[in-house]
């Protein structure tokens, strides 16, 4: 019913992502020579099958992640489950609620103590956009002002299944990526605290 | 029984035999056994990691890792991959050195201790007369590693964690070694391959009845806190530590702390095994010959694994059904119950050999 | 009403009174310390229930709501006038009601009046850095004041007291939060047990806590600013997001206020519904707090039990109201949609089912010897100090206090249905826990009376398209999870309110961490938090 309601959208591409996978295939098809192409299909395997979330939440959003953990959606099931309270350990952070002008600092050092490979997902709507605080004096309007964005779920709090869907999104995203050259995440990451800056102390 | 001391007796003639000389030899079996001990080491922590998942998954009503590999049994060789690749931060104002010895001083006292094991019959890498005392000796070196890591790493959380396990492991090592004496006083010897071959009969748990049960009972409770166990968990105390001494580890060194963590727990499971339960040897009963000549036919390595494995299935389930226990409230326990209780039971031990009451 | 003019001229003859939905009296600030003392000491206003500080373009000041439990719980609201608009004064009374303290910093933050005696005047949820003062109708909004800054805050041990010197004029004094040589552990904003993003800064003697430092404001998203530009129907939705485990009943108080203020007579189909409502969010509410206790205290397997009889709380809701949370369900003059049919059977199900599963809780976690012993005697709360810090819910219960709203101010349908105040007289965490567990029992008495009750008819009354507010003030009270929830509405009979407050119960909670926890270990910090069960967004706004 809320499927067939998308209209930009045809069933089929909703329901699976097989373009998502075929378009991995012909980036993977490119360039990287064999011996290292299969390096790299072994440990995005094992990067994108063991995310491990730092326990991160601000709001609503975290008592859904409370509910994705919990035994109805059990996200140990994809190997999801061992949340590090300590960010050295973590791979993800899944920003969960809403970031205010006092946490923005807070939440830049977290995403500086991750160690690589680290993955932000903005859950909800309060990090995607700001949400129905936007027009506020001290939200940020977006995590994405503050940390480069791999995944957006939307939603006020999005569904667990939403997230498992946003989630599924980072494996897929993780098995595109080379950790032997190729498409370096690392310079993005660079190139966007360039253009985001601590030094000026403030984000325009 | 079969003797695995038959086959490295017969490789240790093969290789003298064609002429290589005697400290190559040495130096052969050595890497060999090295090469070995490294392999179980992994596989074992790696198959420990899933048993937890599952256990605790099925203690609250989960299903634990299902999607990599059927039944999520390749979960874990993705989390290693995973996390060998991880970064490895080094941070301003720490002892860089100790920073990076601890983990390895602690993967290190895990890894002997597991070669003191036995795994079966004559299938055991050091077995000399002081086995025991010698475990217990090796297993304190552990607790410097986490000194060291909490103290290195220049951040309050990890050396009030780093605190608490100082003195709870000192303290609770008095209890480990006296439960244990109490089975040496019976056995007479501290020989682990004697101590196994005593268990022919009757094992110790059985033969010793009642101080021996009540020392199987504190060694367990010992055991657990030595581990870093819940509800003993306090040195990392998730909830309160954020991640307790290993805070500001990340990468293959986060993975040290974490993989001799869950082999900890296989060696004491392991060590329970083999002084009360019996190690490798089947379960006999005094007459009954044609059970006895079915259990032989079990391999010694499966008992042995399937004791260990069982004791930390106990230690597993109080982890994920009890409550933390409060650092005063843990050592309170230890001096004023544990402690005292355990030396009576030692003096009960004594003398009901001297007196011949046991089987 | 008259009765309570005549014993306020007695103590301070100079009162002028306006009389509204509930008694205002006008106090001059010079007088008003005198007159404070007086009120609790003589007339026993013992709860300092509200304090709201407006600003009213031509003048600054704060109303003050305060409650007489000995009378009937008699509220009567005070308005205390700064003399200086740009500068203002106003005596603390932090004092005398010890709540006062974290709302006078709330009040300084937000408008910038300056409490002379109050012992530590820092800003409480926006950063030490920030200009200006937002609730403040001249404050400029322009993001280039305030941009997004990423460098830290600097010099958090600094604070200072405004004190009052022999000629009368305010000198500001200097001070120090924590000494230079002590050991003080930071904890939060990130960090597992603080239930979101709290942040507690804690003084140690090796492992005893000497004391603790509330840091607040890390999820402060100005709700009470942005009502003031939105209209009323537009409000309703941030309730919802305050204490999200207490968003029906947020909502609840809300839609009462504003519907008190038109005089909406609400359909009695949708009283019931509400009412039921509220006690399924209750029941979800408690059954969290059951889990990240034990959660808090190392015992996870519990926290799994726990949220699997929420979810099916939860079922109940996304059926009827189509979210799992934020259910947005209360409107104005009613509910937004009908009950699901499902509803009468889910909920008998639900409250088949929950008496065995308290019992399975108290085996697997109450039971335990070790979380007795970590719960029982810590964090101990006195009565006295529950009414003084203004304690309420199943925390002030936990001190013996009766203070359930549904039982002094009734509302919906409570006075209609029989269930029984739980109190214990432990005063400590494992108190507050009980207390928690008994209610989801008397909840499900509640629901159980009115399952089969449901009256046939609207579940929505008539509003205008248009909803405008005549000019007044209002203040209403539900009782949400956590205590006491109260909204303030003052209007200028315009579209949108002029001033909205939401006096939250975890504010309150939040203010007796300190008094809690010294003395204990680090340890117990932890459990006094969860046994409080604070939600951060709820205190932060």
């Amino acid at each position: 019913m809320g499927v067939d309601s998308i209209k930009s959208m045809s069933r089929e591409d909703f329901k699976n992502n097989d373009y998502i996978d075929k378009l991995v295939e012909e980036l993977n098809a490119t360039g990287a020579n064999v011996m290292v192409g299969k390096f790299d299909d072994l440990i995005n395997w094992g990067v994108s099958n063991s995310l491990w979330p730092l326990t991160f939440g601000t709001s609503c959003c975290a008592i859904e992640f409370m509910s994705l953990g919990a035994a109805r959606y059990d996200m140990a099931r994809f190997g999801f489950e061992v949340a590090r309270n300590s960010p050295r350990q973590a791979d993800y952070v899944m920003v969960q609620g809403t970031i205010v002008h006092r946490m923005a600092p807070v939440m830049r050092r977290l995403y500086e103590q991750l160690a690589e490979p680290k993955y932000v997902i903005a859950c909800g709507g309060c990090a995607v956009s700001g949400g129905p605080f936007k027009n506020s004096y001290c939200v940020v309007p977006g995590v994405e002002k503050i940390l480069p964005v791999d995944v957006y779920i939307p939603g006020c709090p999005p569904r667990p299944e939403a997230m498992f869907y946003g989630l599924m999104q980072l494996q897929r995203k993780i098995k595109v990526q080379k950790f032997f050259g190729g498409v370096n995440r690392k310079e993005k990451i660079e190139e966007f605290f360039a253009e985001h800056p601590e030094e000026k102390g403030q984000i325009g | 029984m079969f003797n695995f001391g038959q086959w490295t007796t017969a490789f240790n003639n093969w290789l003298l035999g064609i002429g290589v000389a005697d400290w190559l030899t040495v130096l052969i079996e050595c890497v060999l056994i090295a090469v070995a001990i490294l392999g179980v080491y992994t596989v074992l922590a790696l198959f420990y990691i899933l048993y937890e998942r599952k256990l605790c998954a099925w203690f609250q009503c989960r299903l634990g890792p299902m999607r990599v590999g059927k039944w999520g049994l390749l979960q874990v060789f993705a989390d290693m991959f995973k996390i060998l690749i991880k970064e490895l931060i080094s941070l301003k104002g720490t002892d860089r050195f100790l920073f990076k010895l601890a983990p390895y001083i602690i993967i290190t006292s895990s890894v002997v201790m597991l070669a003191c094991l036995p795994w079966g019959n004559g299938l055991q890498i050091i077995d000399w007369n002081i086995g025991i005392f010698f475990i217990l000796a090796v297993s304190s070196v552990g607790v410097l590693g986490i000194l060291l890591a909490g103290w290195s790493s220049n951040n309050k959380y990890t050396l009030i964690g780093a605190m608490r396990s100082g003195a709870q492991m000192i303290s609770y090592e008095i209890s480990l070694g006296l439960a244990l004496m109490t089975i040496v006083v019976l056995a007479g010897t501290m020989d682990i391959s004697t101590l196994v071959a005593e268990q022919e009969n009757a094992w110790f748990i059985f033969s010793g009845h009642i101080p021996a049960l009540i020392a199987f009972i504190i060694y367990v409770i010992a055991a657990t806190a030595e581990t870093n166990r819940g509800p003993f968990d306090l040195p990392e105390a998730e909830h309160e530590l954020v991640a307790g001494y290993h805070t500001e580890y990340s990468g293959i060194h986060f993975g040290f702390f974490y993989l001799a963590e869950y082999l900890n727990l296989f060696i004491v499971s392991g060590i329970a095994s083999l002084m009360f339960l019996g190690g490798w040897m089947p379960l006999h009963v005094p007459g009954w010959d044609g059970f006895n000549m079915v259990m032989n036919w079990i391999p010694g390595p499966v008992w042995f694994l399937g004791k260990a494995f069982f004791i930390s299935f106990i230690i597993i389930w109080f982890k994920w059904t009890f409550p933390r226990v409060r650092i005063d409230q843990m050592l309170a326990f230890e001096w004023k119950y544990l402690m005292p209780f355990s030396l009576a039971n030692m003096i009960l031990m004594a003398v009901c050999v001297a007196l011949g009451w046991h089987f | 009403m008259s009765d309570i003019k005549e014993k306020i001229l007695k103590i301070y003859p100079e009162a002028t009174f306006e009389e509204g939905e509930s008694l205002l009296v006008n106090v001059a600030e010079k007088d008003w310390l005198k007159v404070a003392t007086a009120l609790r000491d003589e007339l026993g206003f013992d709860v300092l229930t509200a304090l709201v500080g407006i600003d009213w373009k031509d003048s600054i000041g704060v109303i003050y709501y305060l409650t007489a439990t000995s009378r009937n719980w008699e509220v009567v609201a005070f308005k205390v006038v700064a003399a200086d608009r740009e500068n203002p004064y106003i005596h603390s009374v932090s004092k005398i009601w010890k709540v006062a303290d974290f709302q006078e910093r709330e009040a300084y933050d937000m408008l910038g009046i300056k409490f002379i005696g109050h012992h530590d005047m820092r800003r409480f949820f926006l950063r030490n850095d920030w200009v200006g003062h937002p609730l403040r109708k001249d404050y400029d909004t322009n993001p280039e004041i305030n941009p997004i800054r990423l460098n830290d805050e600097e010099n958090e041990d600094d604070t200072c007291v405004y004190e009052l010197d022999e000629k009368g004029e305010v000198k500001e004094v200097p001070g120090k939060v924590f000494e230079e040589d002590e050991y003080v552990v930071n904890v939060g904003p990130q960090h597992p047990s603080t239930h979101g993003v709290m942040r507690f800064r804690v003084s140690l003697d090796g492992e005893v806590i000497k004391k603790v430092d509330v840091v607040s404001g890390y999820i402060h998203r100005g709700i009470e600013k942005l009502a003031e530009g939105l209209g009323y129907p537009q409000i309703l939705h941030f309730t919802d997001r305050m204490d999200y485990m207490s968003a029906h009943q947020n909502r609840h108080c809300l839609c009462l206020c504003i519907e008190k203020a038109l005089g909406i007579e609400v359909p009695r189909r949708a009283v019931v519904i509400r009412t039921m409502m509220d006690e399924l969010m209750r029941i979800s509410s408690h059954l969290l707090a059951f889990g990240t206790t034990a959660m808090d205290l190392g015992a996870t397997t519990a926290f799994f039990y726990g949220f699997r009889e929420r979810e099916q709380v939860l079922d109940i809701f996304e059926k009827t109201c189509g979210a799992r949370m934020s259910m947005n369900y209360n409107v104005i003059g009613g509910v937004i949609a009908d009950l699901h049919p499902d509803f009468v059977k889910d909920v008998k199900e639900l409250i088949r089912i929950m008496p065995d599963r308290l019992k399975e809780y108290n085996t697997v976690f109450t039971g335990n010897v070790i979380a007795k012993n970590r719960l029982k005697g810590v964090g101990i709360l006195s009565k006295e100090d529950a009414i003084n810090y203004a304690i309420t819910g199943p925390s002030g219960r936990g001190s013996n206090w009766a203070c359930d709203c549904r039982k002094v101010h009734p509302y919906g349908v409570y006075d209609e249905v029989e269930f029984d105040e739980v109190l214990e007289t432990g005063c400590d965490s494992y108190a507050r826990f009980l207390v928690r567990m008994k209610e989801i029992e008397q909840s499900c008495r509640i629901l159980e009376q009115l399952v089969d009750r449901i009256p046939e008819g609207d579940i929505r009354a008539q509003v205008p398209k248009i909803i405008k507010l005549p000019a007044g003030r209002w203040y209403q009270q539900v009782e949400a999870s956590r205590g006491t929830f109260g909204v303030y509405i003052e209007s200028v009979g315009e579209k949108t309110p002029y001033r909205v407050h939401f006096q939250s119960p975890c504010f309150n909670l939040v203010g007796v961490m300190d008094i809690c926890s010294t003395g204990h270990m680090i340890a117990d910090l932890i459990t006094v938090g969860a046994a409080l069960d604070f939600v951060i967004p709820d205190i932060d706004r």
